[in-house]
């Protein structure tokens, strides 16, 4: 069971805005890279949350490039779980790749602030403060499957294979 | 019920009978990572813990996004990539060769395979009738190893052409129009499978412009069905022998049918700051514009150097305006300087670049100033692309970007041809 608040953005937050090509040499140094997590859209966004809220989006969240440093650097933040109206392909991949959750659900009944319930098993988003429940669009087998072994790496680990 | 291209060449690359909706295990044929995915995909390929790679002919690491590195940190990352490669068997293609996409369909894309690119242009390939797509570095990684990934099979968009372009109105003009027409995730999972009388007479490196945008759709794979175009191209490759020939079934599902004439477009452009901001670029005349770039994945092929050499021609760049060229490969180079493109480019006052991606990601080469507006023939335009979220980002065709840099403000080619 996750809990936390709800950071809200727009539509359309690309992968650029997430993690911002100018910081293209920190690649390799995921942790500096992270600092620099969605800076272009809400500066100093890392120092304003707090470990376990939530990225709170509306339409086509991480479309872009295929950098799944934009997810990587999501979940350094301390970002426990992203909740969209909908998600671009490459990110909504790379997320359950890197065992970051990614739900969608009609985010227009969350506002900045919330605090969120999110029972990760069940799907099932609770908006504690409106007192609301909202209904999560599933995975695809294969996926859940990846998300519950933490990520694509510990499930290639365990299972050798696809 | 036929099937679409999309579910052909899944097909023929699975165990599976696909169709859209399916999940599949599918063979991949070509895999590749470039230097801003593939530290991390290597990184994740040593935590898995396999250490054999499938195929090593079939496995490229491209150096090309920093290339040549600004950076310690980024040529630290260049070594790391080629010591695999020294490792693995793994093929590279070292700075200065060209931007991934264009060297995957000039030596490596073959019809009818499944290609996996750690880059989100790697649907560039389906103008080779290649069901290519981007992934992230985790998957490719991956996908070195095993030789396979999980897919689900898109459904498709059919986008079909009629009629011929107008003077001044190139490839680049159709697929802003078209990107515009279905918004930035208008196809998001589906496949774009191109057809109609405009399509089979249109170049290669046309097909390449317009596959490449497929993803700023949402599209997982720009498709295009392979003709004398596609053998043409790869006979003067020295790979005539990968030809197959693809086309979808007459009665195959469509999700969407979209049409468009080619002759009705005008000179098209995105405007800042995302790609599907569509407007013409005689409604934004007088723009003016700081740098214009000429170049990437998108247009930086020999056709795109000769329309915008053509407009060049003994005349000057804006002196208020900066112009850089940075072609797709260095064949593509050696070829416009065989063909006195280069020399004309200089002549009018542009910066040549290394063959590479240049300024397209805000890396190097030319990031832009604080205010400053750029027009570019790149594919993106969000905030911060070119280095700097206080900049703002055109695009637009080799023509509409050579004529603006003529005039030093956004200016439709016709007015110049």
């Amino acid at each position: 069971m996750l809990r936390g608040k709800a950071f809200k953005f727009g539509d359309n937050i690309s992968t650029d805005h997430i993690c911002p090509g100018r910081y293209f040499h920190l690649r390799s140094n995921l942790p500096e890279l992270a600092k620099h997590t969605l800076e272009d859209v809400e500066p100093g966004f890392c120092t304003m949350i707090n470990p376990g809220d939530f990225v709170v989006a509306g339409l086509n969240f991480g479309l872009g490039s295929s950098r799944e440093h934009a997810a990587v650097v999501i979940k350094m933040a301390g970002v426990a779980a992203v909740l969209a109206k909908s998600a671009a392909r490459i990110f909504y991949r790379n997320a359950v790749n890197v065992g970051l959750p990614i739900l969608i659900c009609d985010t227009d009944k969350i506002n900045n602030g919330d605090e969120l319930e999110i029972d990760l098993t069940n799907s099932i988003v609770k908006n504690l403060t409106s007192g609301t429940e909202l209904p999560v669009g599933k995975f695809p087998d294969v996926m859940l499957s990846i998300l519950e072994e933490g990520g694509l790496i510990p499930y290639i680990k365990k299972h050798g294979g696809f | 019920m036929g099937k679409t291209l999309a579910e052909k060449i899944l097909t023929d690359n699975s165990s599976s009978d696909a169709h859209a909706g399916d999940i599949i295990i599918a063979r991949v044929g070509l895999a590749f990572l470039q230097d801003g995915t593939g530290p991390l995909a290597l990184r994740q390929l040593k935590e898995s813990g396999l250490e054999q790679i499938a195929n090593p002919k079939r496995a490229i690491l491209f150096l090309d996004h920093a290339a040549p590195s600004p950076s310690r940190e980024l040529a630290n990352d260049h070594i790391t990539l080629r010591q695999f490669a020294e490792k693995s068997g793994a093929q590279i293609c070292d700075v200065g060769e060209g931007v991934c996409h264009q060297l995957v369909a000039e030596s490596y894309a073959n019809p009818g395979e499944v290609i996996l690119g750690a880059d989100s242009h790697s649907v560039t390939a389906g103008a080779l009738g290649a069901f290519a797509t981007g992934m992230g570095s985790t998957d490719v990684a991956i996908a070195i190893a095993l030789g396979k990934t999980w897919l689900r099979v898109p459904e498709s968009f059919r986008i079909e052409v009629s009629g011929r372009f107008t003077k001044g109105v190139f490839a680049k003009d159709l697929v802003l129009h078209l990107i515009g027409k279905l918004g930035a995730d208008g196809a998001t999972y589906k496949s774009l499978e191109f057809s109609g009388e405009a399509v089979g007479n249109m170049s290669m490196a046309e097909r390449f412009t317009i596959a490449n945008m497929a993803v700023e759709a949402g599209a997982k794979t720009g498709l295009f069905p392979t003709d004398a175009t596609t053998q043409t191209y790869l006979d003067s490759r020295g790979r005539g022998a990968s030809f197959l020939a693809l086309s979808p079934d007459p009665d195959a599902d469509y999700e969407r049918v979209i049409t468009i004439d080619a002759s009705s477009l005008e000179p098209t452009i995105s405007k800042p700051h995302s790609v599907d901001n569509i407007a013409l670029v005689r409604e934004l005349a007088g723009t003016k514009i700081a740098q214009v770039f000429i170049g990437t994945c998108t247009n930086g092929r020999l056709d795109d150097l000769a329309v915008a050499a053509a407009l060049l021609k003994g005349k000057s760049r804006h002196p208020k305006t900066r112009l850089l060229i940075a072609p797709a490969s260095s064949d593509v180079l050696k070829e416009a300087i065989s063909a006195g493109y280069i020399q004309t480019l200089i002549e009018s006052g542009a910066v040549l670049l290394p063959p590479g991606c240049g300024p397209c990601v805000g890396v190097h080469q030319g990031a832009l100033g604080d205010g400053e507006a750029c027009l570019s023939t790149a594919n993106r335009n969000f905030k911060g692309r070119m280095g700097n979220p206080e900049a703002f980002i055109y695009l637009g065709s080799p023509a509409t970007a050579a004529a603006s840099a003529i005039v030093g403000e956004i200016t439709d080619p016709r007015e110049l041809m």
